[in-house]
């Protein structure tokens, strides 16, 4: 380990102090770089990227697809060249991208019951409580309960897929367009979709007097 | 590569239950449990050399299994349809009924 990053040195009073965490995640990158697995280019361009990235990019995805079905298709059949037609170009060091599409008779939901796997490309950080011991335990076991307490009751005829990403893909959730939105705009619908309806925790929340009657 | 899947869509496999002492992305609630193959994500350099230095070849099928949920959960209570879909790599998959 280099020298420079020796966690020893830090001084408390200076009210710097770097959490162990935060001494660990330096003392790897440091120990990457040295080894030549990557630069500190690629990481500040990830960094950059992910923190670039919220849940309203997401959103607008989401409602692009709502508006051209035909832009949906695509995004089920190979998100990552749909997202680069609307100018998010997914970086190839990204994990793999799937999209899920929550109809009539079946809802997803996702989660990485292993660590806090996430489509963070898209929607950049996940919130913490999909981080949690309580989510990634309950979201298997009880996928029901979870999302009734995010406000959502499904009914027995749906079936719930929960998603565990394990793996090398990342899942995003479509969810379901709501009833009464045919008239909104592409921006109106994108404030309809939430970060929690493309984890799949609930569903996209229609404001009294947004839907036409 | 020229390997050939060794399942399809469909087929029934059952997780190998194991508990390598190296890194590796199969949760244990999963292990032992018989699922039905619903997707083949392709081919991905295998997470149990990449997590020790390694180059992660041969790249490993990458399959998205689903289980029934109360054949998961000895209490599962909602209704028989639902189902948890898990990704597994090839290696880990017996077959079943063969």
């Amino acid at each position: 380990m280099s020298e420079s990053h020796d966690g020893e040195h830090v001084h408390p009073e200076s009210g710097e102090e770097l959490s162990l965490y935060a001494r660990r995640a330096q003392a790897i990158e440091a120990l990457l770089v040295e080894k030549g697995v990557c630069s500190t280019g690629e990481v500040d361009r990830m960094m950059n990227m992910v923190e670039s990235r919220s849940p309203s990019d997401g959103a607008k995805v989401v409602a692009h697809a709502w508006s051209d079905p035909e832009f949906k298709a695509r995004l089920l059949a190979d998100p990552r060249s749909a997202l680069t037609e609307i100018g998010y170009s997914l970086p190839d060091t990204t994990p793999h991208l799937a999209v899920v599409e929550n109809t009539e008779q079946v809802h997803h939901m996702v989660v990485c019951t292993l660590c806090s796997c996430y489509p963070r490309a898209l929607l950049g950080r996940p919130p913490d409580w999909y981080k949690s011991f309580a989510y990634r335990s309950r979201a298997v076991v009880d996928p029901r309960g979870v999302m009734r307490e995010f406000g959502l009751e499904l009914a027995d005829s749906v079936e719930v897929q929960v998603l565990d990403s394990t793996a090398d893909l990342r899942y995003l959730v479509l969810p379901r367009r709501p009833t009464g939105t045919e008239n909104l705009s592409e921006a109106e619908l994108a404030k309809l979709v939430s970060r929690d309806c493309m984890i799949g925790v609930t569903d996209p929340h229609v404001p009294e007097g947004v839907a036409a009657s | 590569m020229a390997q050939s899947n060794k399942y399809r869509t469909g087929d029934q496999v059952k997780v190998r239950v194991d508990s390598p002492s190296h890194h590796y992305r199969t949760p244990t609630y999963i292990q032992g449990k018989t699922g039905v193959v619903v997707a083949i994500c392709g081919r991905y350099r295998n997470p149990e050399s990449l997590g020790h230095g390694g180059d992660g070849m041969p790249e490993q099928l990458l399959y998205r299994v689903a289980f029934a949920q109360n054949s998961v959960w000895d209490r599962y209570q909602g209704p028989s349809g639902d189902k948890i879909l898990v990704d597994i790599y090839e290696h880990w998959l017996d077959p079943v009924g063969v």
